[in-house]
């Protein structure tokens, strides 16, 4: 696949959503609502629940798998209570010591009057440096598109992991190619430059993992929940400070 | 600052160092219909209300036009100069390249190197203001308007460690259309560097200062921008996530006057102050004086 069908690929219809990783992964998983601020952002969705016997705070960008889905979700474009939300259970998790894991998968935080007028920038710009010095394990994993400060503001975190056909760029090919090349229709050309795809980014470093699809069959989801119970297995055995100092360094590299 | 000082940032760059020796383009006879080309020693039109102003009177204004209020952006050097003293820069030799071999960037690059003299579009390092030492930076708009990527990334960061290993409040001055996009997810990470750089100094118990200046908008406004202890915004400045194009765009409707700008910004919540331009140095050195200098009770 070239980058732009792998582009194309990570936006599928019938593709999972965070909450199909959530119900095959995660047990007994209940859901927080709310920013504890404005309101419940539903593109954010936030909760406990157990990988592999440990209790976790997972947090996912959902884009919705129906129509009504989409609408209730915003097609994944959260507003600022999505980004506060995700820093209050954040937050939350960091005072009982219990691993972070967020599933990422938006083209973008969402843009609009209202979004604007809360505070939008402050929203990520806080999710980010709260999540960068978090004093608890922490890992993302993009499983679809992973657009910009959008993304970023769930990806601060120890590692990013990426399944195979997913994105993760500072913009999309349509935006790149209508800015620098005023000409919408050379989003393929743009998708190459980019260097979006898992492959690229496992050579720049933006993520550690790239994790293979296997048409999103059980055993995908089996051997996905077995890696981030061993990733948290691991990483609860590293004092917070060492956890905080290695992401300093996982992000000073750029 | 004299305003001579100020000018000579301000309006232009020699092309050699020999100033005088440039070539005087005002000779030239324009043709019908082409604008009349105006000196840029002596005046320049206002690119808000189009007026005529003597270039003396500009400078002496710090670039706000004295017939409409409208503000000129600023180069990093004369933003500087307007408001510390002894400025020393530092990381000057840090320049970003093509790290994604991106089409048509090290030209884009070269060419702006040479039009600006500037190897990237910030400017760091330390000065004092109302005589407290601090460490500085100052965003270029002449640079792809601020855009960062990782040598702007670098140099803030590299800004704020110094800071906190010396121990000394930051005073930014943010300037930014987002991230650039020719360096993709590297750029995308500058955002991460420079936010956890920013979280060290402040857990370092050492004083923020963010002047948002005009426009402040996308990965930057997203980071370091809106991380400050105190935030101030530039009358008039547009400040906001999206470009308000973009948002118009994906809603489809005209956004209503003032939006974005930094008035609506300080009235949803978002910035603490205020700040026109003339009295900028003023406030900045009043701030660090509350944080920075010894109780004498």
């Amino acid at each position: 696949m070239n980058a732009y069908e792998i582009v194309l690929k990570s936006r599928e219809k019938g593709r999972p959503t965070a909450l199909k990783y959530i119900g095959k992964i995660v047990d007994g998983f209940i859901e927080l609502h709310g920013d504890r601020r404005f309101a419940d952002d539903r593109a954010v969705i936030g909760g406990i629940g157990y990988i592999g016997g440990r209790p976790v705070t997972v947090i996912g960008i959902e884009k919705g798998s129906d129509t009504n889905g989409k609408i209730e979700h915003n097609f994944g474009c959260a507003h600022p209570e999505g980004y506060r939300k995700a820093v209050r259970l954040m937050k939350q998790a960091e005072k009982f010591h219990r691993p972070v894991l967020c599933f990422v998968d938006t083209s973008g935080a969402y843009c609009g009057i209202g979004a604007e007028e809360r505070g939008q920038s402050e929203a990520i710009a806080s999710s980010i440096i709260e999540m960068i010095r978090l004093k608890t394990p922490t890992l993302s994993i993009i499983i679809g598109e992973g657009g910009s400060g959008g993304a970023l503001g769930l990806s601060a975190a120890d590692e990013v992991w990426i399944t195979e056909t997913s994105t993760y760029s500072v913009i999309s090919p349509e935006g790149c190619a209508s800015i620098l090349w005023k000409d919408s229709a050379k989003v393929a050309e743009a998708s190459e430059c980019l260097k979006l795809t898992a492959e690229d980014l496992l050579r720049l470093g933006a993520v550690e993992k790239v994790v293979k699809e296997n048409g999103f069959n059980d055993e995908f989801y089996e051997r996905l929940g077995r890696d981030i119970a061993a990733f948290f297995a691991e990483k609860s055995e590293v004092p917070a400070e060492s956890l905080v100092e290695a992401r300093y360094a996982r992000f000073r590299k750029f | 600052m004299k305003f001579e000082d100020i000018k000579k940032f301000f309006f232009k760059k020699p092309k050699n160092a020999l100033e005088g020796s440039e070539e005087n383009t005002s000779e030239r006879i324009p043709e019908a219909g082409e604008p009349a080309v105006i000196p840029d020693k002596l005046a320049e039109k206002c690119e808000n209300c189009g007026q005529i102003i003597l270039s003396d009177e500009m400078a002496e204004n710090f670039g706000v036009c004295p017939k409409c209020g409208h503000y000129k952006k600023m180069p990093p050097r004369a933003r500087i100069a307007m408001c510390a003293e002894n400025f020393a820069e530092l990381f000057a030799e840090e320049e970003g390249g093509n790290v994604l071999q991106f089409p048509g960037y090290d030209e884009k690059l070269a060419a702006l190197r040479e039009k600006t003299g500037e190897k990237e579009g910030v400017i760091c390092g330390t000065g004092e203001i109302g005589g407290v030492s601090c460490a500085l930076f100052a965003m270029d708009y002449r640079f792809v308007m601020g855009s960062m990527g990782h040598a702007v990334g670098e140099k803030i960061t590299k800004t704020f460690e110094y800071a906190t290993e010396k121990k000394l409040p930051v005073v930014g001055f943010v300037l930014s259309g987002g991230a650039r996009m020719q360096e993709g997810i590297v750029s995308l990470m500058q955002m991460a560097k420079t936010s956890a750089a920013v979280a060290k100094h402040g857990e370092a118990g050492l004083l923020y200062i963010a002047v948002l200046t005009d426009p402040t908008t996308g990965g930057v406004s997203a980071s370091f921008a809106f991380e400050a202890d105190v935030i101030m915004a530039e009358k008039g400045a547009l400040i906001g996530f999206a470009g308000p194009r973009v948002i118009e765009q994906t809603i489809r409707q005209k956004l209503p006057e003032g939006f974005q700008r930094a008035e609506f910004v300080q009235k949803k919540g978002f910035a603490d102050i205020i700040v026109e331009r003339k009295e900028m140095k003023e406030k900045l050195a009043a701030l660090l004086k509350m944080h920075c200098a010894e109780v004498s009770a």
